[in-house]
């Protein structure tokens, strides 16, 4: 019989495939060497795995960290997948723990599905700490953009300057589950209690997907034709939403917005008076510090014990805050920054 | 409707050829799998030190045990020639469904079985909709797609269930005891099994291939094509919902978006596993080993740190190549064969 043969021909190779993957673990020797002169061992991995590899603020931040580490004479490698998920985030976190990584800095895309992964990376003994979207997972240092209240707040005072704390406002969001943005949002609920004729009319989610945002903002202006303001607390969504309004000026007269945007990206929107004002932290210092808290872990000249200090090159020293209800042990990196037409010109990122 | 069954299903003619062609085709497809995946472990062994390792097995099993589940009962679907892209939606319905009665204080297998239950119903509405109303399925499992997502979100919201138990929730973390075989894939296996002898050796199968191959001629055969279709859906959604139980325990976690995007690549596994899209053809052995070739795949890239981008990429190429390769040829003879039947005798 012909086919029974081919059967036992494809079985045998496929005996052979998985044999062969079943084969031993080959160690790397450990190649973390003598301590620098900030306390910090040279030679170190440490895996930065942001939201996904194209968002334009993640990559900003993945560069800051590589800044750091060449500073401390270590490396870094950027693994993700393309999608907004845990699980295109968790093939990376294995790849980590395969490669024997010192270190994982995460942005992660769902505050408890990559915990088993993270749980098995720190058990094989890499520190992990996570920024820009924190986890629930034990055993990790967060590092804080902004402190979250400040963040929510500042967004509606900035708004409520501009349109003079009156009129229906909306919120155009990353995705529904976005632990940051939901925590942000959160404050400005709260804030907008603080202005009685400023109504919060509806939240869209653009999924940090310029199309789904652009799609859900059209959807949004024209069920609310009365819009006033629009706080967009992404970088995908606020983008996104400018250049929309830049080519509506009809719309751009009657609708303010702003939000958390890219000085890069908002250039244009500034100077062409879409937009007046926004803000953000600098993301390139948010992935330097992290990589130097990464390093620092790594090292022992940090911990994840409230009060212990550690520097982080140019920024200074930083102190390790408490666990309270919201996060665990973490480090804030500053206040925002609002950019607007005066210094817009004066950042690279 | 009525179905009148005419003759017993083996003494016609067009089964018979169905039974044949099709067989020797697949072989020669799956030969050629045996090649690229010889091929791909060679590179992934080349390529990535870390890629023969004990870890790695565990890994390519974990990350694809679900889309392997549930790329069977698929395989089964396509080869009737129908389609089922509901499927990741089912899967993310199933484990909302499972972590809200969790959270509500069920017992959890109480709630996996309600969640498999609805699994079970919701292919029974793809079914109905497809064999009872004669409706697409392309355009109903679509529908469903957005609809199952639909529900789960308003089931769950922005939260997340976890606190299951620890003894469930390893099957995420650890493989079976002795092993690097993730739970996930050794119901993979005990699955194929089952479709490759339903498939391959049982009357069933080869009413599922008659249908593929020739919907009208299975009828006239006495082959209750509707009846078929409509279990192979219910089927699809208990054995989704299966896989969204396991996705849960894996991640620790329900959530409403849980898989969102996995159709894909269900249906990739499908068709680079030789199942004509066509239908009428194709393997269980074929799935299996495209579900092999993919993990290991992926999981070398991933080491060797290749973007994303670059990824996606590479399996869509070889997705295009296997559509392309077997269909390219097949279509082109049906073209002819039906110019040939319009022109008058």
């Amino acid at each position: 019989m012909v086919q029974l043969r081919t059967m036992a021909v494809l079985a045998t190779a496929l005996t052979v495939g998985l044999t062969a993957a079943c084969s031993s673990t080959t160690k790397k020797a450990g190649d973390t060497g003598s301590p620098t002169a900030t306390g910090v061992k040279k030679g170190l991995t440490v895996y930065f795995i942001p939201k996904d590899t194209q968002n334009p603020y993640e990559v900003i931040a993945d560069e800051g960290g590589k800044t750091a580490l060449s500073e401390l004479g270590g490396k870094v490698v950027v693994s993700s997948g393309t999608a907004d998920t845990a699980a295109a985030q968790i093939p990376s976190i294995q790849a980590a723990i395969q490669a024997h990584a010192d270190a994982i800095v995460i942005a992660g895309n769902d505050p408890a599905s990559l915990c088993p992964s993270l749980g098995q990376a720190y058990a094989a003994g890499i520190k992990i700490v996570s920024f820009d979207s924190d986890v629930t997972c034990p055993n990790h240092l967060f590092i804080n953009q902004a402190n979250t209240k400040q963040i929510g707040t500042s967004e509606v005072d900035l708004l409520a300057k501009q349109i003079g704390s009156a009129g229906d406002i909306a919120i155009l969001s990353a995705a529904a589950t976005a632990t940051n943005q939901n925590a942000w949002i959160g404050f400005m609920k709260q804030q907008l209690q603080k202005y009685p004729n400023m109504h919060l009319v509806k939240t869209v989610y653009g999924n940090d997907d310029p199309a789904t945002s652009l799609t859900v903002l059209q959807g949004l202006l024209s069920a609310y034709p009365n819009l006033k303001g629009i706080i967009s607390p992404t970088t995908v969504g606020i983008s996104t939403a400018a250049q929309y309004l830049s080519t509506h000026k009809d719309i751009a007269k009657k609708v303010t917005l702003t939000g958390l945007g890219l000085p890069s990206q908002m250039k244009p929107y500034i100077h062409d008076g879409t937009v007046k004002a926004f803000e953000l932290w600098n993301p390139n210092n948010l992935g330097y510090l992290a990589g130097y808290a990464a390093a620092s872990l790594v090292s022992g000249s940090a911990s994840l014990t409230p009060g212990t200090k550690f520097k982080a090159g140019k920024l200074g020293e930083y102190t390790v805050l408490p666990a309270d209800a919201a996060t665990g042990p973490s480090v804030v990196l500053g206040p925002p920054t609002v950019f607007d037409s005066s210094n817009v010109d004066q950042f690279n990122f | 409707m009525s179905e009148t069954r005419t003759a017993p299903p083996d003494v016609v003619p067009s089964v018979g050829v169905a039974r044949e062609v099709p067989w020797r085709a697949a072989l020669r497809w799956e030969s050629g799998l045996v090649v690229v995946l010889v091929a791909t472990l060679i590179f992934a062994g080349t390529q990535s030190s870390e890629f023969f390792t004990q870890s790695t097995m565990f890994y390519v099993g974990l990350n694809m045990g679900e889309i392997a589940i549930m790329a069977l009962p698929l395989a089964l679907i396509v080869m009737t020639g129908e389609i089922d892209l509901s499927v990741a939606s089912m899967l993310g319905l199933s484990g909302t469904i499972m972590g809200y009665l969790f959270s509500n204080g069920w017992n959890v297998y109480l709630a996996m079985a309600v969640a498999l239950l609805a699994g079970a119903v919701g292919g029974a509405l793809n079914g109905v909709l497809i064999t009872g109303l004669g409706l697409p399925s392309i355009a109903v499992t679509i529908g469903t797609l957005t609809l199952f997502r639909g529900l789960a979100e308003v089931i769950l919201g922005n939260s997340t269930v976890g606190g299951y138990p620890a003894s469930l929730t390893k099957i995420g973390v650890t493989p079976i005891q002795g092993t690097q075989l993730s739970y996930s894939v050794v119901i993979f296996v005990g699955l194929a099994v089952v479709c490759a002898i339903v498939l391959h050796a049982t009357p069933l199968g080869r009413a599922i291939f008659a249908i593929g191959l020739q919907s009208e001629a299975a009828h006239f055969a006495g082959i209750r094509v509707g009846r078929i279709k409509f279990w192979l859906y219910v089927v699809s959604g208990a054995v989704c919902a299966l896989a969204g139980i396991l996705f849960t325990l894996k991640n620790a976690s329900a959530r409403y978006d849980a898989g969102t995007g996995l159709e894909l690549n269900v249906v990739a596994i499908v068709l680079l596993g030789g199942v004509s899209i066509f239908g009428g053809r194709g393997s269980v052995v074929g799935v299996v080993l495209s579900v092999v070739i993919v993990g290991s795949l992926q999981q070398a890239l991933t080491q060797m740190q290749v973007d994303a981008q670059v990824q996606n990429i590479v399996l869509g190429g070889l997705l295009l190549v296997s559509v392309i390769v077997p269909n390219g040829a097949e279509a082109a003879r049906r073209i002819r064969a039906r110019t040939r039947r319009r022109v008058p005798a």
